[in-house]
């Protein structure tokens, strides 16, 4: 047999070396929030991960943004630190230029639009934020990684065949226990 | 691409398939890379260790490679990954320090000034798609205590008292934060070595990229001390000692 | 004109596979077997050997069991630890188990570790790593304690120690550091113990327990969660819900019919 023939020399030698980078990383977590009358419990674990190893046990995720307002992430650790860091500059030059402290609604608006402005190279971060509003109410908020938004994320729904609860505002002693709760039951079915 | 392939007086031909017919200019591969790099904290400060070779591939290019180098006055950096990379961000802190020490207003680079420096230099290169290929371990000794900080090359951050890099991470970080974790202000110089010199041997044994000569960096209230290169003895004699071993009786 | 189809002669099949890559690539979902991310180690000592195992299986970041067992039977002086497919370290433990009870059948006599070892291999090397099981075989036959460590595709090593599984690296530095040769039978265990602990707890693929078996000469000892270090804590708060939470919309009592049973007479009018 003729070895030549064993080469097709229409084929390319080589095919294109594709340069591929991911830019994003999953260093995980969980983070809840529950809102009450008058105040907003906001809860993050401490572990941040990469893959199947544990990068460190404490690194918190939650941030204190103002006196009334607490960011949340988890996902992609360097741009959750990145994305406080944006925002407590704009909440700094806010106080500089008006004299007074972003109300915690205004800083759900603004979060979603800073969330927004990198629609096409987005932060890789769920964020909850939780706070006062300046009628001293609970609110909550809840985001995905482009900027969509929406108040209230556990406004519980479909309770038609449970018309023998008793629907009561829960105390915030009750809340923590219910979010420790919470905390240990995610760590015994999530890695 | 086609690179000024006819040639004229002021480009020569080129080959048409060269480094420059690839579609970006940016390294995304490492080419000489370090293995890994162990810090934890002690009693007296930081201490770090990391072998000194330089792989090429599957070659082990460059067994003299010091990837420990001192910062500032109570700062040593340690890095694994691309060596080129390592070296220009040791360029990059170099000119930095010089240009604090012009300002001349008493202030000098600390280590946390160091870890938010490098955090803040690798995600601005990820941001621009032309990472730094290295994960930075930054050992110092700031405010009467010892400072231990990891930055990797997406710009994840984070602090601990047991830090691994590399294949150590997987290897080296549970032997460490066993021996370490709580009692951080008790384990002695001597206990550090000690620890530190086990893990060495270990990634020896089980790391293909590495060697059994190693740095040592020690920082504490009284500066930085990088000494080595030490050496580690490999223990092969287990199979040859045990009879049975390769051997399918 | 008569297209003939031809037979394949011989050798192995792997069409189904490249029908499964073909359907996987026309958008047909494969469901995702639950995966033991696993810490397996284990060790021959003076008397015998200790094999121990962590007892978390999972299915991606989802925790599927939270105690199951990994240290499988394959004869009476003959354990075995499995990393990998939970299904696949199940079946397979528990066909070459049940070929080995046959060969002892015809045999007479007891099963010897390399026979084990030969049935396991040659199966994995048959399915070319289609069958995803990394083992760990130990126990104590004619020429005393061993262990051999299988690889998925088919590869055997005969060694002092060994670990396997997403904790292999943290479990291998434990007994890097510490084994020696000739441990005493608590020395072994303990060190077994450290190693999945060191897995559990710097693995994110381990978790929960640690078992223990230990196979002496005519003795096997199975210690099943010999070691708890994550018990859970107990709850703040009750999750029960109160009587009456769901609405009675109707109501009906009907009365119970009592049966007796008995011997009745037969009617011989």
């Amino acid at each position: 047999m003729n070895p030549v023939a064993l080469y097709n020399h229409d084929a390319p030698i080589s095919a294109a070396q594709q340069h591929q980078f991911d830019p994003y990383e999953m260093n995980g977590g969980s983070s809840l929030v529950i809102k009450g009358a008058d105040y907003c419990l906001i809860a993050s674990d401490t572990r941040q991960s990469d893959g199947y190893k544990i990068n460190s046990r404490y690194v918190p995720k939650a941030f204190k943004l103002t006196e009334t307002a607490v960011l949340a992430t988890s996902g992609f650790s360097a741009d959750g630190l990145a994305l406080f860091k944006k925002l407590s500059q704009n909440l700094e030059w806010y106080k500089h230029a008006h004299d007074k402290v972003m109300s915690t609604p205004a800083i759900a608006q603004m979060l979603s639009n800073t969330l927004y402005y990198k629609r096409f190279f987005p932060y890789y971060t769920f964020c909850l934020l939780g706070g006062i509003d300046e009628q001293g109410r609970g609110v909550s908020y809840s985001y995905d990684p482009l900027g969509s938004y929406g108040a209230e994320p556990y406004k519980s729904v479909g309770h038609k065949n449970q018309q023998g609860v008793q629907r009561t505002d829960m105390s915030l002693d009750t809340a923590i226990s219910i979010a420790k709760d919470a905390f240990t039951s995610a760590s015994e079915r999530d890695i | 691409m086609d690179h000024f392939s006819q040639g004229n007086i002021n480009y020569p031909p080129q080959p048409r398939s060269d480094a420059f017919s690839d579609p970006t200019t940016q390294t995304l591969n490492p080419i000489v890379v370090g293995s890994s790099v162990l810090a934890i904290k002690y009693k007296d400060g930081v201490m770090l260790a990391a072998d000194t070779l330089a792989s090429f591939g599957s070659l082990a290019r460059f067994r003299d490679c010091e990837r420990l180098y001192r910062v500032g006055d109570f700062t040593v950096l340690g890095a694994s990954g691309d060596i080129s990379d390592f070296q220009y961000t040791t360029h990059l802190l170099d000119t930095l320090v010089v240009e604090e020490y012009y300002t001349n207003d008493g202030h000098v680079l600390k280590p946390p000034n160091i870890y938010e420096y490098l955090s803040r230099l690798t995600y601005g290169k990820r941001n621009k798609f032309d990472p730094l290929l290295n994960s930075y371990v930054i050992g110092g000794f700031d405010g009467g205590e010892g400072f231990l900080g990891y930055v990797g090359h997406l710009g994840t951050s984070y602090q601990s008292s047991t830090i691994a890099t590399g294949i150590g991470a997987h290897i080296a970080q549970p032997i460490l934060r066993k021996v370490v974790e709580g009692r951080e202000n008790t384990i002695t110089e001597e206990e550090a070595i000690q620890v530190l010199e086990d893990c060495e041997k270990i990634l020896y044994c089980r790391d293909g990229r590495s060697l059994n000569y190693y740095q040592r960096a020690k920082i504490t209230a009284q500066g930085v001390e990088i000494s080595g290169p030490h050496k580690v003895e490999g223990d092969w004699q287990y199979g040859v000692k045990f009879g049975k071993y390769g051997n399918f009786k | 004109m008569v297209t003939r189809l031809e037979q394949p002669r011989g050798g192995f099949n792997f069409d189904n596979f490249q029908r499964n890559v073909s359907l996987e690539q026309k958008g047909i979902r494969i469901p995702k077997p639950i995966k033991t991310g696993t810490t397996i180690a284990a060790i021959i000592y003076k008397d015998g050997v200790c094999l121990g195992a962590d007892t978390r299986a999972t299915s991606g970041p989802i925790v599927a069991d939270k105690n199951c067992a990994k240290i499988h039977y394959l004869a009476p002086n003959i354990y075995c630890c499995g990393a990998g497919t939970a299904a696949d370290t199940e079946f397979t433990t528990a066909l070459i188990s049940s070929q080995l009870e046959l060969h002892r059948l015809t045999t007479g006599r007891q099963t010897r570790l390399s026979t084990a070892r030969s049935m396991l291999c040659q199966m994995l090397f048959k399915y070319q790593g289609h069958v995803s099981a990394a083992l760990i075989i130990g126990g104590y036959d004619v020429n005393g304690p061993n262990l051999y460590s299988v690889m998925p595709h088919g590869s055997v090593d005969n060694v002092p120690f060994m670990t396997m599984g997403s904790g292999s690296l943290a479990a291998m530095a434990v007994f890097e550091r510490s084994w020696r040769k000739d441990l005493e039978r608590q020395e072994a265990i303990d060190l077994v113990k450290d190693a999945i602990d060191a897995g559990i707890f710097n693995d994110l693929g381990s978790g929960s327990n640690v078992d223990i078996n230990v196979i002496e000469k005519d003795k096997v000892d199975i210690y099943r969660n010999y070691y708890k270090p994550n018990e859970r804590a107990p709850k703040e708060k009750v999750y029960k819900f109160k009587r009456g939470t769901t609405p009675i919309l109707k109501e009906s009592i009907k009365d119970i019919l009592v049966i007796t049973e008995g011997v009745e007479a037969m009617d011989i009018s």
